[in-house]
This record gives structure tokens, sequence and C-alpha cells, in this order.
């Protein structure tokens, strides 16, 4: 989809990124052993985006892609590893700095029923950044808000400032979350599953949207999903994630053409095609995803895995390129 | 005779700021061993039909007009206690989250004992727990797992719990309101597949409820699109998915991605779906159509077939097609 657009430097880049959440004990629990467990969202991923591409985290429910978005726009402390921003370390970034680092780098969260303050009239939801950073108030502020909400098609925009979010319908609603996430004209926006609460119908919008601010404002995205289908429309690069882990993760062509990893060919094979006269095999897999508290030893997909060997419960599979931009982990693919 | 039939049901809920007509002039009808689709965005009244045909519409809401046959009774018009009976042993219905439709202090067991005992209370214990074992094991569940209690099992096992209670007294129609849509694509195919096997094991009627095309279009043999309260097109599956007709059903085909395609185009559908308590006049669809006419601001288009089987309620195929409304009358 993206033709030769310029994808020279490395807009965002991870190194080997953890993040561990603690869980929580009962007060004898905590009394009478030391070890504290952890739930390994992120278990150690390295990727990066490039400038002006649409890089996509793909995964079932529990695979850490959220946790990764939140860890990179620094909502959550990351365990160990390294973020970096345009070649700037920004993985302890504090204070004034961090809010600094904020005006470039955005988010915008699934629910958008969620996400705006109930309170909160359109001009001021979407102006709020404005008046944080310091940027404009008033009557200017109003200025900037009638702008980007023209920009995300809400028009006419001064039919829209004064309504409160109970009054918007829900594909209204993530267009002022859109809104409010480009106000402030940031280089990179982690969008965490921004249509799966839409209707179908209004679906295309907020992706066009998306799609059309990467080329007007230069925008690089970080996209979060559990719909393959919406990934593969929209993205130009997927990394398929399992418990914490990405174990594939190419450019989307090789990637849905060529599937590797099985775990990578049974979540395609799931997916329902709309189309009745089409029938296709699906690759069962047996057991569901175990805890995150308990990773499997080896290869963390092996329980379930229809190819498994010996040494697959043994030996953690690295991630290796095995075409140009695709790589997978897994030791069965050579 | 279909084992189902609706015929004209209207469905309002009357509430103080004025009345929303959620399901307006619905006809239907589905044999056993037939799956029908119900697809509609939220607000297009697909729930709502699919609650009337157990009568547990929630209040305020009220079936204002229509019958409902199920194995040619009459449902509208059984005292509460009768229909009771119908509901579990002849017309089930399975729940869109599985999280909150099961009592989390009970144990499985107990679910399907109290429903077995409340429809065939000459059922032994042993009797009951035999059956229970069997519904377990036809849909992958362990037997000895029966004492465990609902938060000790994970989404999909819960969801394919609510099927065992849904088939337990082996109904004749199962109503699936969005069974998977809060279940991952792997556990949903698994739903999904184990519904179709179901169906054809029992030679049950099987009606599917989801806003997701994709899954509608692959399991239906028959799909009913919604739009804000109206059936606006009826059709096989394949012959949705090829020929649709009417410019919503069109939009949605074109909205959706397919994953099999590369360098596809979608297309949005301009506009949102209606206030529904302040719906446009004439067709429903109008301020987001493209190929709008003035008839259309004005009149509400009949439901016309453009072909056997194929049915639509847009005046573009006005002349070609036979006024079904009319000559159903006559």
């Amino acid at each position: 989809m993206a033709k030769k657009v310029f994808m020279l430097s490395e807009v965002v880049k991870v190194e080997q990124l953890e993040k561990y959440f603690p869980v929580q004990k009962g007060f004898l629990e905590q009394l009478f052993t030391r070890e504290l467990r952890y739930v390994k969202a992120v278990d150690g991923i390295t990727f990066s985006i490039r400038s002006r591409e649409i890089f996509t985290l793909a995964g079932e429910s529990g695979c850490g892609k959220t946790t990764t978005g939140r860890v990179i726009v620094r909502l959550l402390e990351p365990t160990s590893g390294k973020i970096s921003f345009k070649g700037r370390d920004i993985t302890k970034v504090k204070g004034e700095k961090l809010r600094l680092l904020r005006r470039k780098m955005q988010i915008i969260f699934q629910d958008p029923y969620a996400s705006l303050n109930p309170r909160m009239k359109t001009v001021d939801a979407v102006g709020h950044p404005l008046e944080i950073h310091g940027l404009a108030k008033g009557e200017e502020k109003k200025e900037k808000v009638l702008e980007v909400l023209d920009k995300v098609g809400l028009t006419p925009p001064e039919q829209f400032i004064n309504l409160h979010p109970h009054q918007l319908s829900g594909g209204q609603r993530q267009r002022v979350a859109l809104a409010r996430s480009i106000i402030l004209k940031p280089e990179f926006i982690v969008a965490d599953e921004p249509v799966s609460m839409i209707d179908v119908s209004l679906r295309t919008t907020i992706i066009d949207l998306m799609l059309s601010f990467r080329k007007e404002l230069g925008l690089t995205y970080l996209f979060i999903t559990h719909d393959l289908a919406v990934a593969k429309y929209i993205s130009d690069r997927i990394a398929i994630m399992y418990l914490g882990k990405i174990i594939e993760m190419g450019d989307k062509e090789s990637l849905f053409v060529n599937p590797m990893h099985p775990y990578t060919q049974a979540l395609l094979s799931a997916i329902p095609v709309p189309n009745p006269e089409r029938k296709r095999k699906r690759i069962e897999l047996s057991g569901e995803v175990p805890s995150a508290i308990d990773i499997p030893t080896g290869c963390r997909f092996h329980p379930r895995c229809p190819y498994r060997t010996d040494k697959c419960s043994k030996e953690e599979p690295l991630l290796i390129e095995l075409e140009k931009n695709h790589f997978v982990a897994c030791h069965l693919i050579k | 005779m279909p084992f189902l039939e609706v015929d004209s049901l209207t469905v309002d809920y009357q509430m103080r700021r004025g009345t929303i007509r959620a399901v307006e002039n619905v006809s239907f009808s589905l044999d056993k061993g037939e799956t029908l689709g119900l697809a509609g965005e939220s607000g297009s009244g697909k729930s709502t039909l699919g609650l009337s045909i157990i009568r547990l519409v929630p209040y305020p809401g009220v079936i204002v007009e229509g019958h409902i046959e199920i194995d040619g009774t009459d449902i509208l018009k059984l005292p509460e206690h009768e229909m009771r009976s119908i509901r579990g042993r002849k017309v089930a219905y399975i729940f869109q989250d599985p999280m909150t439709s099961l009592n989390p202090v009970k144990r499985i067991g107990a679910h399907f004992a109290e429903l077995i005992h409340t429809h065939e209370p000459n059922t032994s214990k042993e009797e009951a727990l035999e059956r229970t074992k069997k519904v377990l094991e036809n849909l992958e569940i362990l037997p000895e797992r029966i004492n465990d209690y609902p938060h000790q099992f994970s989404g999909g096992m819960r969801q394919r719990i609510m099927i065992g209670l849904a088939i337990a007294l082996t109904p004749d129609l199962v109503i699936a309101d969005e069974p998977t849509t809060a279940l991952d694509v792997i556990v949903q195919a698994k739903i999904l597949e184990l519904l179709g096997n179901l169906r054809k094991m029992y030679g049950l009627a099987l009606i599917l409820i989801s806003h997701d095309l994709s899954i509608i279009l692959e399991k239906c043999d028959k799909i009913i699109i919604l739009y804000a309260g109206h059936m606006i097109e009826y059709a096989t599956g394949i012959e949705l998915h090829k020929h649709p007709k009417h410019p919503y059903t069109q939009g949605l085909l074109h909205s959706i991605p397919n994953i099999e395609l590369s360098d596809q185009k979608l297309a949005a559908i301009p506009g949102s779906p209606p206030n529904m308590l302040n719906p446009p006049k004439g067709c429903r669809f109008w301020p987001r159509c493209s190929h709008v006419k003035e008839i259309c601001r004005v009149r509400e288009p009949p439901l016309i077939d453009v072909k056997p089987n194929h049915f639509v309620r847009c005046f573009l195929y006005g002349k070609e097609g036979v006024h079904v409304e009319r000559s159903r009358k006559s």
C-alpha cells in the first residue's frame, strides 16, 4: 500500500524489552514465602519501527501486545530492556523531559467510551493537550480544535465542539480521540485496537483517516490488534506475538503468503473468510494459551504445537531472519 | 410446514422519551437442520429479534404485532408457564457473554442438574449426571470437571459449557447471540465448528446472530441483513455474497477485510446509523445511500423479491420485482 514512502530512519527501537507484573499474594503467603512470582507480559522482544511505517503487533488476548504499546509510550515502566525514540534512549526519561517527549508520541485507546472524560466537552477534551503543554488556550485553543475536528471528518466542527461524549456515537467518539492524539502534531502514535469497538461500516473511515494522516502529517504508527484481517489491510510490517514473545515478524506480503511458524499458520487458518463457497482447512491446536506466570520451557508454544520435537521443550528458539525481512522463532524451519 | 415461522414481527421499546421501534415487520421461516444468520450493526435489532423468539424481550420492550409459530404453536398466545416449558426444551438461547451467564457460586454439574430437573422432574440424579457427562464429552470437556466452578474454566470453555447447557435437553432450535464475540479467533473457530457439528448431529435449526458478516457468510445457509430494525435483505449465503442487492449490504461487503485478498480496497459507508428515537422518514438508509432518489425520502420501500428466495427492501429494484407484502395478502 505504502508505495515507496521514505523508510530510512528508525523512529522507535525496542531492544530486549521486558515487562513483568508481580503477582498479588495473600497476607499469609507474603509472610511465609520469599519467592515473588511474576506475570511475564512482555518477555524480551526486539523490533524497530521505521519512519512513516505502520508496524502491527498482533496476537490473541494476553500475548502482551497492549503492554508493549504502553511501555513504549512510557505509560508503564519497563522491567528491563531499552526503548529508543529517534536514536535517543528514552527508557529512563522522567519528569519534564518525559512531558516534552509525550508531545511527540501519543496513544489512542481501544474503548472510546472509556477514554473520553464524560464531563468534558469536545473542545476541552481535544484541546486539553494544548493546555497541558502550554501551547494554546481560550480562543486560540478553540481555533486549533476546530481545525483538527475538521481533519478527522467531524464536520461542520462548530456543531461538535460543545457536545459531551454521551451525545456522540461510537464512531464519532473515536474520531474525537483521534483528533486529540494529533492536535500536538506528534511523530509517532500507538493505536491500541482503535477500531475493534466500532461498527463495521464505520471502521474503514477511521482506518482511512489514520492512513491519510500518515501521508499528511508524516506519522509513524504502532498498530495493535487481534484482528489479522484488519492488520493485513493497514500494515506494512507485522509481528505476531505469543505469550510475551514475537514468534514471527515480516513484511505483510511475505507473512500472509508464506506464514512459517505453526502458530501463525493456525491463527491465519482460524480467521473467517467472508465467502460462503470457500471451505478452508483449519489447523487444529490442542489446549489453550498457558498462563503467563508459568511459561512452558523451551519454545513457549511447544505444548500446543502439532510438530513438536524433543528439542522444542528444552531449547528456546531464537528469532532468525530466514528470508529477507521475514523473521521466525521455530526450531523446525531451516 | 417450517419449524419456526415469524410473520410481520414488530417490537417496540416504549420509554418515557418516546418509542423505539427496534424491529419492524420482519418475516422469515426456518426448518430443522438449517442455519440462519442475523447480521447487522449495533442497534439494528438483531438481539431483540432473537429474544422475541423466546419471548424474553427485556422491559420496556413489547411485541406489538406479528406471529411467531414454533412447531405449529403460536407462542405469542401461550401463558407464561407453558412458554417456560418451550424455552430450554424446544428453543435454547446462548447469550453473548459466557463470563456473566454462569452462576459463579454453583458447580458446573449443578447448572446442568438444575436445568434437567426443572424441565424433566422425573429424571433421577444418576441419569442427570450421566447425561451431563455425555454432553460435556461431546464438547471436549473432561467429565471429571463437572465439580469445578465457572471461574476455573477459560473463556472458551465457559462458552462451550453454555452451549452444553443449551443442547442438554436436545432442543430443536438453538439461538446463538454473538457466541464468540468475547473470544479469540482460534477459540472462535473451534466454537463455531462445534455449533455446526451439533447442528448436524442433532438436526437442529440454528440461528446465529453476529455483527461479523465474515462469520455469518462462512457458517449460514440463509442470511437476514438488518438495518435500523428493518429486514433490508434476505437471501441464501451464496446468493448474498455473489449478488448483494441492497446498497447497505453492498457497502458492508465492501467494508470487511478479507485475508485471502491482496491489495484489497475497502470502502466505508458514509454517515452513521440513525438515532432510533427519530429515524429518517421513508427508507431508513437513505441518508447514507449513494443511490438515493426522491421517493426514498418519502416512502418506505416494500420488501420485494428480485429472484426466488432473494428479497430486498429498496426502490432500486421496484420494476422487475414482485410486491411480496401485497401478494401475500391477496
